[in-house]
């Protein structure tokens, strides 16, 4: 769902901007951005569910404390995004809930 | 200043010297017993077992030495679950128990025979009322179809479970406080001194006079014991455990070394290691915690740590428990043990009952310390 944005961009010099895709729509990140500073630039709002409750939560401490900005990075469960930088054609989605582990994945080992 | 001195002295029926999971399951049980207790516990730099267990109410293999403890065990797993259903209903805290049993994985053939000779051996010593499978890497794949492919097969305890050990720690303190008994914390006790038929320890501005004592100190007790003419030559063993982010459940039954809480997380166990008071964790541990777990559950392998820990047990020589009243100094009673999750309902019944005064349930003899003076 899309939130009315609470964040503006910084008239800052301009870096580039690199392509990725979140929640299946293109979106123009900055150079340097983390994956959450996109999510939350892209109104990605809620990012996840939690695990228990699933209540619903977005990056808050931007700073690899908290844990509420996991997302999925190209197909990579529970990445902490204030700690990843964003890439060319990365996909992020919402983490929903807990880490699954499909059948698939579970005999892909055996 | 009179009214200081009388604030200085207290009295209680019982103290009890450690507010871990010993001593807290059997205060609740004295509490039960219609007696006024005061818990007294050391500060946040205690070394404390009870914050960094494995979480296992575990019976299959325990006490293959030792039939007594091998009962003590199944009786207490059998108490568990009312036990558990008092503490929700005293505290709303639900410990999470769950008891479908549980499995002790071999990752080969020689260890999964060794542990069947093992089982058979205490199914013949309990008259042949000993419940538990024997499986081959197939029965276990059907049962736990994420198990890896080098895996010899388990041994299936049907009596063993699983809790949480911390709303378990969290639901005995406040179902304690909630029925009436005192803890105190920053309350490191040196000396017990005895008076008037009865014993007396200072903690902080106060002094707790009482007709019993019980040390439930863990490790502290090596100390305190011999002032009652008790003796608990107990050492530390380290245990480090790893926990991974939480995932979606697909391990329904506990094992020895993995398990998945409640709440999805995964716990990773846990070394034996006698390396003094040392509660840290080691990198080379940590790796050797990690391959043994990923070769039971290869899908294990790209899920994330996110915290690991270290803590102490607390071992007697024999790894059994000591319940002992001194018989220099009766009303002083010694409590301590390695199993303290799986213990807890039955330090909460039985061994409560006995300290409280009641007639023993059944013989406590064997667990006297004056067996390491041989
Ligand atoms: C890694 C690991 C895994 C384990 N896994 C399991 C398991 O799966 N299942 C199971 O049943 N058991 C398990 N255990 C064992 C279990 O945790 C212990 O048996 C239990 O916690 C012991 O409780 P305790 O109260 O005797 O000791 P502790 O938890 O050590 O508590 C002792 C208390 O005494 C207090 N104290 C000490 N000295 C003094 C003093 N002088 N004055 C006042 N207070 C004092 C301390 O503050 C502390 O709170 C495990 C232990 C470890 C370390
Ligand atoms: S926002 Fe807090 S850890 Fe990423």
């Amino acid at each position: 769902m899309q939130h009315d944005l609470m964040f503006k961009r910084l008239a800052n010099e301009d870096g580039g901007t690199v392509l990725v895709e979140i929640d299946g729509a293109t979106f123009n990140a900055r150079a340097g951005d983390t994956v959450a500073a996109a999510v939350l630039a892209a109104g990605m709002i809620p990012s996840r569910t939690t695990p228990l409750s699933g209540s619903s939560r977005a990056p808050y401490c931007m700073m690899g404390v908290c844990f509420e900005c996991l997302v999925e990075v190209d197909g990579v469960p529970n990445v902490q995004g204030c700690m990843t930088l964003v890439a060319e054609g990365m996909k992020i989605l919402p983490q929903t809930g807990a880490r699954y582990l499909s059948m698939a994945e579970q005999e892909m080992y055996s | 200043m009179s009214v200081r001195l009388r604030a200085d002295c207290r009295e209680t029926d019982v103290t009890v010297i450690g507010g871990g999971l010993v001593g807290l399951a059997i205060a609740l049980g004295l509490i039960r017993n219609g007696l006024k207790v005061t818990v007294l516990d050391e500060g946040d730099i205690a070394l404390r077992a009870s914050r960094g267990n494995f979480g296992l109410v575990w019976v299959q293999g325990k006490g293959d030495t030792c039939p007594e403890y091998a009962q003590l065990s199944r009786l207490s797993a059998r108490l568990w679950g009312d036990f558990a259903q008092e503490l929700e209903s005293f505290t709303g805290i639900d410990v999470q128990l769950s008891q479908q049993g549980g499995l002790l994985i071999c990752l080969d053939d020689a260890e999964l025979e060794q542990r069947q000779r093992m089982l058979c051996a205490m199914r013949e010593q309990a008259g042949g009322d000993y419940p538990f499978k024997v499986l081959d890497h197939a029965q276990l794949k059907a049962l736990v179809p994420a198990i890896g492919p080098h895996v010899a097969g388990a041994t299936l305890g049907l009596e063993d479970g699983h809790l949480n050990p911390l709303l378990l720690l969290r639901a005995l303190a406040e179902a304690f406080i909630a029925r009436g008994g005192k803890l105190l914390s920053n309350a490191s006790i040196g000396e017990i001194r005895q008076q008037d038929g009865g014993f007396s320890v200072v903690a902080g501005h106060d002094r707790w006079n009482s007709a019993k004592v019980v040390l439930a100190a863990g490790l502290g007790n090596k100390v305190l014991a011999p002032q009652l003419g008790l003796s608990a030559p107990v050492q530390p063993n380290r245990g480090q455990i790893l926990i991974t982010e939480r995932i979606q459940p697909f391990l329904h039954y506990p094992t020895g070394h993995v398990r998945q809480t409640g709440d999805g997380t995964m716990q990773l166990g846990d070394s034996k290691e006698d390396v003094g008071f040392n509660s840290g964790t080691t990198t080379e541990v940590m790796a050797q915690i990690a391959h043994r777990a990923t070769r039971m559950f290869p899908l294990l392998e790209n899920v994330r740590m996110v915290r690991a820990w270290g803590a102490l047990r607390v071992m007697t020589p024999d790894g059994y428990p000591i319940y002992e009243e001194s018989r220099v100094c009766p009303g002083a009673f010694l409590v301590t043990c390695h199993s303290g999750v799986t213990l807890g309902a039955a330090h909460s019944g039985p061994i409560a009952d006995w300290i409280a005064g009641k007639p023993e349930a059944f013989s406590l003899e064997v667990f006297r310390a004056a067996r390491f003076d041989v």
